[in-house]
């Protein structure tokens, strides 16, 4: 295969931005076109690029980024195996139908052409970082994405607060950001390259020492924290429902926060080095406790994008503790289903918040099952898979896989999952029974009306997959599914699931049915166990107080000392020529004139 | 005779201007004729070979010691000479055509000697005239600060002219005391190069001189603790001025380091305490002065700070003692050369609409003004390292660099260095884009501060600077063919 066809995937996007940009004025509504032109054209060559690879392996390169001959090589290059096809089909197929809805939601922005360039932006640094073939070039790429999140969540920048969530969202992954950085350079001084082939082969060739390796690890994996919001990086994910709804869609659901546990699988052959356990355990750690908290944060949310939000970092909990367990298959199997399914709630929200007049307030809703018919429907088919009802549902069948790893890992995490299996039923019945069910409870929702076709049509679309996405006849085609253990396998994970589910799914019912307002308060999950608090004192008081301390020592010490000191010294030198008009350009003068003369001096008398 | 040439005429177009040729588009016209030869000096010059090329003798002042005015560039050089010509287009472009007081004649000359200035320094091929030609450069700069500045333009000149001019003591005392230990027969810098590699100088004599050298020309680079001089200066300085010296003179004394000092002392840069010196100093630069970044509200001062805090990523690159870490250092030169000056290029067109840069005043610009918007982003990406961008590129080898070379020596401190220097990456974030939020995003203040969107000159001085950054963030090869012989040769 030549670098012909993945290279096209990448760039068209890219172009498809930059002539965004580079229209006139007066053309700028050709942007949308340009843009899902592009999406589709990409869609396409993903689904040749899928067939032609099947289950091969290849790498191609395309040139080089940075050559310092035999130093350094930096490439622009592809890994081109299942793995990656697969995840270039989720992400070019939700991203047509998100470019679709978007026609339709983004209809009256003045800030369309921007948009519009900015999802394009965005489907190029995706393809960059599925198809990296080496960690530099997955790094750039993992910027960029950073780029047109931020771009995208600030897009309506007028608003204080979409301001300061695109801020807080590039600022969180910066950090984590820093220690992918460390991690690349670790791996690559202990294994003379940054390529996923280089770095296997090494490995496999060598011992690197055990605390190296389980310290490139952890860095390398403190920029999947960032990027796919796994505590303690998790807070800039929430905020950034700020940016429109189609945007949180596509990459605060479906993509780009799944590039961490993408990132992992591609690097899953570190974890599998037996002196890489307690990397891999402290990464299963970090899973399953993001998923339990975000799961207990989204029942006592209010906004229906919050608790979307919320699922969101839960769900994708569950993949990096499945990394962690090392059931790759299983992380990719539910990153693959969850994308279908969260991607319909988020475009499903999103009509819905569109059909109430920009309500967002659960409580504010009420009744839309009559007033919305069709979303609803399209709504709790992806509720059902998101809560993984049995055997009908893509849901049920990824996370099983997920529930079975942890249980044959033994431990608590198990019970962390299954509890958090629980939770996620019960948060989503009160979601749907509040929002759906009773009399609507404001304006907006009682002059809802159902929304136009094409914002219908992706929804009808992405629900055939959130049904059928789990089974092996459908699933099988795009990925490896984890090996079928059948006659070994305990029965334990789908009893606990049937129970989590049945009883989440009761309280939720018996709770909020017929209810006006929440009969349940415990603020420590409403306000998120308080972790933005406590971060927004520790960048005011720790960052902001010292910066300021450290500027005021800089002006008083370092200036004041290093300048008085100086101008003693300049008082004596220049003294008599200041006099003459006060002017500190005679003094430099007559310095600069000393210098010259000295070095002629020097010169002339060895002459 | 190109080189020569890079000289001559602006140091013609200052003659005439001050004569009474027309200011504003005689300095224009200088720039662009020389843009112009710095593309042909690029066409002629053959890369890959090693030594000076397009080189000329002008002038014997002496024949014994060797002095003369010649020029030559090798790589390294014309790399400088590029960012010269590029940032003084842009200066030439952002140069007023009427000033409130003093002389507009004055004004043009002025920035049209330090271009001169600069360019000698970059092309010289002899000690003295290195030297000397910054110097040239450094007075208008002087000049122009106290006579057509803004704020407290009498102690920010003051300040910079001592500063600067004990630097420039200390570098000569440095210069001197290489020249006597070199043989002092000669101020060819090939020929000491040669003098160097086949009498080498004790080791402790090497250190001393080089310690010298680097505190003559880390105060002209704003190297920790000799940081303070500049970010006053860059905010009270007419903006052609902030941004030739930001973006091309603070660029001499790296140039003097990569050039001069390393080559010539190879014991003395790397002997383990005035190494430790440089990374606690080069520390300083970064995590320091990043903190003092996070901490300024007014956009000139701030945009001052992080011009100092950057110079630490390309000391690292110095001090990395890499091949992989020199050359990112010379990129990130020409990156950071370049997106400061765009970002004081902008920040004087908010000045002069606005009368301020105080953080408070603004909000919600990229509104009203979505080419500067734009504009403004561009360069606040590049600045901040982010890929696409040239800055990226010369960061990313700086890091590579610095800690390859650790295994080396076998210590943990060059890589621990590199990973502290790495934390700077993301305070360059904070500051960066809480500058953005500021002044573009969210909605306008109480008491804002209106600024027209860029002119269509205003966008064609911005593009000088944003199509270069972009060109060698995705094809940082274009750059690094040139370098790297030339940086193979001077540190083998």
């Amino acid at each position: 295969m030549t670098a012909l066809l993945p290279a096209t995937i990448l760039f068209l996007p890219l172009l498809a931005a930059a002539k965004i940009l580079l229209l006139p004025k007066p053309m700028k509504g050709l942007a949308p076109a340009v843009s899902v032109g592009s999406v589709v054209l990409t869609l396409i060559l993903s689904l040749v690029l899928w067939a032609k690879t099947g289950s091969d392996s290849t790498t191609v390169t395309l040139g080089s980024w940075i050559n310092l001959g035999d130093m350094l090589q930096l490439n622009i290059g592809f890994k081109i195996n299942a793995l990656a096809t697969g995840m270039m089909l989720v992400v070019t197929f939700i991203g047509t139908l998100v470019h679709l809805f978007s026609l339709a939601y983004m209809k009256d922005d003045d800030g369309k052409a921007r948009y519009f360039a900015g999802l394009s932006l965005f489907m190029f640094s995706m393809t960059g970082i599925v198809l990296a073939d080496n960690l530099a070039m997955m790094f750039i790429f993992w910027e960029l994405v950073g780029v047109s999140s931020y771009l995208l969540i600030g897009h309506w920048f007028e608003k204080n607060s979409a301001a300061e969530a695109a801020k807080k969202a590039f600022l969180t992954n910066r950090i984590g950001d820093f220690g992918f950085m460390i991690g690349i350079l670790m791996l690559w001084k202990a294994t003379g390259s940054v390529t996923f082939d280089g770095i296997e082969s090494a490995v496999r060739g060598m011992t690197v020492d055990p605390g190296w390796l389980t310290a490139a690890i952890l860095c390398i994996f403190c920029g999947a924290v960032g990027k796919s919001a796994q505590l303690p990086l998790h807070v800039w994910l929430p905020d950034a429902m700020e940016g429109p709804t189609p945007v949180s869609a596509l990459i605060h659901a479906a993509t780009m926060v799944a590039a961490g546990v993408y990132m992992m699988i591609r690097v899953s052959f570190l974890l599998a080095l037996p002196d890489a356990a307690t990397a891999a355990h402290v990464i299963a750690w970090t899973g399953g406790l993001t998923a339990l908290f975000a799961a207990l944060c989204a029942t006592q949310q209010n906004d229906i994008k919050k608790i979307l939000a919320y699922s969101t970092l839960s769900q994708l909990g569950y993949m990096v503790m499945a990394v962690g367990l090392l059931a790759k298959e299983a992380a990719f199997f539910h990153l693959f289903t969850h994308a279908f399914f969260k991607a319909l709630l988020f475009l499903g929200s999103g009509a819905i918040i569109y059909a109430c007049h920009h309500e967002q307030d659960i409580w504010k809703m009420g009744g839309l099952a009559r007033k919305l018919p069709r979303t609803t429907l399209t709504f709790l088919i992806g509720t059902a898979a998101l809560i993984a009802v049995p055997f009908v549902t893509s849901g049920w069948y990824s996370k099983e896989t997920i529930l079975h790893a942890a249980h044959a890992h033994g431990g608590l995490l198990f019970y962390i999952g299954a509890g958090t299996a629980f939770l996620t039923a019960f948060y989503m019945t009160r979601l749907c029974v509040v929002a759906f069910l009773g009399t609507p409870r404001a304006h907006g929702a009682d002059h809802a009306h159902e929304v136009p076709k094409i914002m219908l049509l992706p929804l009808v679309i992405l629900a055939v997959p959130s049904v059928i996405g789990g089974f092996s006849f459908f699933a099988g085609r795009f990925l490896t599914l984890p090996p079928a253990d059948h006659d070994h396998a305990s029965h334990v994970p789908m009893i606990a699931s049937l129970i989590a589910l049945a009883s989440g799914v009761s309280l939720g019912w018996l709770l909020y049915r017929g209810r006006d307002r929440d009969p349940v308060r415990i603020s420590l999950l409403a306000r998120k166990f308080f972790i933005d608090e406590l971060y927004a004192s520790l960048v005011s008081w720790g960052q902001d107080a010292v910066a300021r301390i450290i500027h005021y020592v800089d002006i008083l010490i370092i200036d004041g000392l290093g300048v008085r000191g100086l101008s003693g010294l300049a008082a004596v030198v220049g003294g008599g020529l200041r006099r003459l008009q006060g002017g500190n350009l005679q003094a430099y003068g007559f310095l600069f004139g000393c210098g010259v003369v000295v070095l002629l001096f020097i010169a002339l008398s060895l002459h | 005779m190109i080189l020569a040439a890079l000289i001559v005429i602006p140091l013609l177009a200052a003659v005439a201007v001050a004569a009474g040729a027309p200011a504003r588009l005689t300095s224009l016209a200088a720039a662009v004729l020389n843009a112009v030869l710095t593309v042909a000096a690029l066409m002629a010059f053959k890369t890959g070979e090693v030594g000076y090329q397009l080189a000329a003798t002008l002038f014997t002042v002496l024949p014994s010691p060797d002095l003369k005015l010649s020029v030559g560039v090798d790589g390294l050089s014309l790399v400088m000479v590029l960012l010269t010509a590029l940032v003084s287009l842009g200066a030439a472009l952002a140069s007023p055509s009427t000033v409130a007081r003093g002389s507009l004649r004055l004004y043009h000359a002025s920035v049209l000697l330090i271009t001169a200035g600069a360019m000698g320094a970059f092309v010289s091929t002899d000690l003295f005239f290195f030297y000397a030609f910054h110097e040239l450069a450094l007075i208008p700069t002087f000049l122009m600060i106290g006579l057509f500045g803004t704020g407290d333009r009498r102690t920010a000149a003051w300040k910079i002219t001592i500063y600067l001019g004990l630097g420039s003591l200390i570098l000569l005392a440095g210069l001197a005391a290489l020249f006597l230990n070199l043989g002092g027969t000669t101020f060819d810098m090939a020929k000491l190069t040669v003098a160097a590699q086949t009498t080498p100088m004790a080791a402790g004599t090497q250190s001393w001189i080089f310690l010298t050298l680097l505190i003559g020309f880390g105060i002209l680079i704003s190297l920790f603790p000799f940081h303070s001089w500049a970010p006053q200066a860059y905010a009270c300085a007419p903006t052609p001025v902030a941004m030739l010296h930001a973006g091309v003179l603070k660029k001499f004394g790296l140039y003097g380091l990569l050039k001069v000092a390393l080559p010539l002392l190879p014991l003395g840069s790397q002997s383990a305490w005035v190494l430790n010196l440089l990374l606690f100093a080069l520390l300083g630069n970064i995590l320091w002065i990043g903190l003092v970044t996070i901490a300024q509200r007014e956009l000139d001062l701030m945009l001052g700070h992080s011009s100092v805090m950057h110079m630490g990523y390309i000391f690292l690159g110095i001090a990395s003692h890499h091949l992989i870490g020199l050359t990112g250092a010379v990129l990130l030169m020409f990156a950071h050369g370049l997106s400061i000056a765009l970002l004081f290029f902008l920040n004087g067109v908010i000045r002069s609409a606005a009368g301020t840069t105080h953080f408070d005043r603004f909000g919600g610009l990229a509104k009203q003004a979505p080419r500067l918007g734009l504009m403004f982003g561009l360069a606040t990406f590049a600045s901040i390292g982010l890929p696409g961008l040239a800055n990226f590129s010369g960061e990313l080898l700086v890091f590579f660099g610095a800690f390859k070379n650790v295994a080396a020596g076998g210590t943990l401190w060059l890589p621990l260095a590199t990973i502290l220097a790495l934390w700077g990456v993301v305070m360059s974030a904070v500051y960066g884009l809480r500058a953005y939020r500021s002044i573009f995003m969210g909605q306008p203040g109480a008491n804002p501060a209106t600024v027209p969107d860029l002119t269509t000159t205003g966008l064609l001085t911005a593009l000088v600077f944003v199509i270069p950054l972009l060109l060698l963030g995705f094809f940082p090869n274009l750059l690094l063919d040139l370098v790297r012989p030339a940086l193979a040769a001077l540190h083998g």
